[in-house]
């Protein structure tokens, strides 16, 4: 489902010199599959998932997603890819201040071809456990509940592929689970495949596949190399 | 969800900023609204006017401008009069028998044709200067509605929603009787049979009553759109029977009109011709050329002039009433500019905080030309939102003002009179389309939205949405 070849990616310093960051000879997902990548902060985990959504561009390689080559497309072919195929749950949830939470979850919808459905956002939120909270904007929900309306609104588009950054790194240890349980259900329900991004162990131990960074990026130092 | 809505969400999210800047917009199009509106329904009900039924009109030397406002649209103040005899110049010997004969003044000597009779195929005499309320009192004879076409390919001339035409002399009203135009009737709700006296010389409710000689009223005119709305019409005998409206002659008796029967007005006598003067009178040429040939005549004597009002009017438009309305114009587009820049400002300004938002929409798909569309839709809003609101306002403004500017003017405006057409404007337009100018307000405003939205939105557009992410 999910192909990396040779990709590299440097981001330029300060004083014009590049910084590699990313150096994956290869990488694989397959359809369904629920997989995560641990590593310490700062070692291209995010960078790594903004190449694969083509938020970012490698410098030379491929990303292959059911066939399609997104490092081929051009910036607005990678725009309808990420409408159409992909879902992204980030880190700090990233809603819009001014939607509520249900303007949120539709505004997942907005940018494919498809008709916005009100309907399956409903649903999505009713799945999340947020039926109540519909019009609530983000100011008035909890941190919880922010991270609940950002994963329905990440599966709003019904993804083939969802990218989750540190998903419950702002979330409090209560409602890690529930997120985490949430996220596999839902992709399991829908068989989407899941690469999710954490330095959490109790959150890597509960999958079946567990990648290091290091494993997939030649440039990861390993965690005991950091003193 | 519609591009639209997150435009209209992110207006609503800096709701002070957003309603500020609107207002601002609302005010520039306000003022917009409420010159194209004046000057084009004012310059409207000018040219309208020009269709008068007459070519020409002779009043006494002065100036030009004076004798059209004051003899077609009854505004200024009249200056000097022309003896009566002027205006017999402009009939035959036949028509002058005629009308003595109806006003039963008496017949001293041989009738011969007036020196442009030729030339004339109607004349009418008016006299100026009496007030009845507000509105101008006009002495003339009943030819001005019985003889003037106004609509030549109707061939109609003034009807009456009420009543009849006054008569010259009858039984009932002696030389007492009166027509008012429909704005008139409203006003004062002058009723058939109603009273009408006139004030001398000023519509100051303290000037001198002319309670000796009441009008009767036996018509009403209907609404025609013209200054004739707003104008009281009596039978010119009888106003010359008014007191103070005899010219007075060395040798003759001070005051005419006291030798009359006080109380009967049926048998009051006329006025001799030697007292008589006009103010003015409407000439219906004969032929084409007769205008010029009459102009010159009466222009290179001591006596009166004559004056086109239609190229008056038309000079009045050019030399003074149109640069002033360009100078209000552009005035009034800077100020929408400016109310347009403070538009760029307030979302310029946000654009910095809202980085973040545009690269969250980015990621989860929308393209660049998308945020950068968003932008400008946020721009549009604002300035047509503002605009339309100061459109009505502007309108507002028009019904609030109309009675002071119909009182100024004589142009009736009110909340739901928009601004006619440009020439200028149609000459554009394909199948003989015509467009009120305010009607080009909106595109106007889209394409100011537009222009002042682009840099906002191209930063949008711009935005590098990984850094932007990792940023937040």
């Amino acid at each position: 489902m999910l192909l990396i070849e040779d990709i590299h990616k440097s981001y330029t310093q300060p004083n014009g010199a590049p910084l590699p960051i990313l150096d994956i000879p290869k990488f694989e997902v397959a359809a369904a599959e629920q997989m995560v990548i641990v590593g310490r902060s700062g070692c291209g985990k995010t960078t790594m998932l903004q190449v694969i959504a083509g938020i970012s561009t490698a410098d030379s390689g491929s990303v292959r997603i059911d066939g399609l080559d997104i490092c081929r497309l051009s910036e607005e072919g990678r725009d309808k890819f990420r409408a159409e195929k992909l879902g992204y749950v980030f880190q700090t949830f990233n809603l819009l201040s001014g939607f509520t939470a249900f303007e949120n979850v539709m505004l997942g919808m907005t940018f494919t071809r498809k008709s916005s459905d009100r309907n399956r956002a409903r649903h999505l939120l009713e799945r999340v456990g947020l039926e109540h909270r519909m019009d609530h904007k983000p100011r008035s929900l909890s941190v919880g509940e922010q991270q609940r309306v950002a994963v329905a609104r990440a599966l709003a588009n019904r993804p083939r592929l969802l990218l989750a950054d540190e998903p419950t790194a702002n979330v409090d240890p209560a409602n890690q689970q529930a997120i985490i349980d949430l996220i596999r259900e839902s992709c399991q329900e829908e068989e989407i495949s899941l690469v999710m991004v954490t330095h959490a162990v109790e959150v890597a131990d509960q999958f079946q596949r567990v990648e290091p960074l290091e494993n997939i990026n030649r440039l990861a130092k390993p965690a005991k190399d950091v003193a | 969800m519609s591009l639209w809505t997150i435009a209209w969400r992110n207006i609503t999210q800096r709701g002070t900023a957003s309603a500020l800047t609107a207002f601002s917009m609302s005010l520039g199009v306000l003022l917009v609204t409420a010159v194209l509106s004046v000057h084009g329904l004012i310059a409207k009900s000018f040219m309208d006017n020009s269709t008068l039924g007459y070519d020409l009109i002779a009043g006494a030397k002065g100036g030009k401008l004076q004798l059209v406002l004051n003899t077609v649209f009854y505004l200024s103040e009249p200056v000097e009069n022309l003896p009566y005899s002027f205006y017999q110049e402009f009939l035959t010997a036949e028509q002058q028998a005629a009308e003595l004969k109806d006003m039963s003044v008496e017949n001293r000597g041989k009738l011969e044709d007036g020196y442009y009779a030729s030339d004339t195929s109607l004349a009418i005499p008016v006299c100026l200067g009496d007030y009845y309320k507000r509105f101008r009192v006009i002495g003339t004879l009943p030819k001005l509605f019985d003889d003037i076409t106004l609509d030549y390919e109707n061939n109609t001339g003034y009807d009456f929603s009420e009543g009849r035409n006054f008569e010259i002399w009858n039984e009932e009203n002696g030389y007492f009787e009166a027509v008012v135009g429909s704005i008139v009737a409203n006003e004062t709700g002058l009723k058939i049979g109603d009273k009408i006296v006139a004030t001398h010389g000023s519509s100051d409710e303290n000037a001198d009553v002319h309670d000796d000689s009441p009008f009767i009223l036996v018509g009403i005119l209907k609404s025609s759109g013209t200054p004739n709305d707003r104008a009281v019409f009596v039978n010119m005998e009888g106003f010359y029977l008014m007191a103070d409206h005899s010219k007075p002659v060395e040798g003759d008796e001070e005051a005419v009109a006291s030798e009359n029967e006080a109380g009967v007005k049926a048998k009051r006598k006329p006025l001799p011709l030697k007292n008589r003067e006009v103010t003015a009178i409407l000439i219906k040429t004969a032929s084409p050329f007769a205008p010029i040939a009459i102009t010159n005549q009466v222009n290179e004597g001591n006596v009166a002039q004559v004056v086109q009002p239609i190229m008056e009017i038309f000079a009045l438009f050019k030399v003074i009433v149109d640069p002033i309305k360009t100078v209000l114009l552009v005035l009034t587009i800077i100020i929408c500019f400016v109310s347009g820049i403070s538009i760029l400002v307030s979302i310029y300004n946000s654009m910095s905080e809202r980085k973040h938002d545009i690269a969250v929409m980015r990621a989860l798909g929308a393209s660049r030309k998308a945020v950068m569309g968003i932008v400008l839709l946020e721009s549009i809003l604002l300035s047509v939102g503002g605009g339309m609101l100061g459109w009505i306002g502007g309108h507002l403004m028009l019904g609030a003002f109309g009675p002071t500017i119909e009182a100024k003017t004589g142009v009736a405006i009110g909340f739901f009179d928009i601004a006619p057409s440009s020439k200028a404007l149609d000459a554009y337009l394909p199948f003989g389309i015509m467009i009120s100018t305010e009607f080009l307000i909106i595109p106007g405003l889209i394409l100011l939205a537009i222009i002042v939205g682009f840099l906002p939105a191209y930063t949008a557009y711009k935005t590098d949405v990984a850094n932007a992410l990792n940023n937040s």
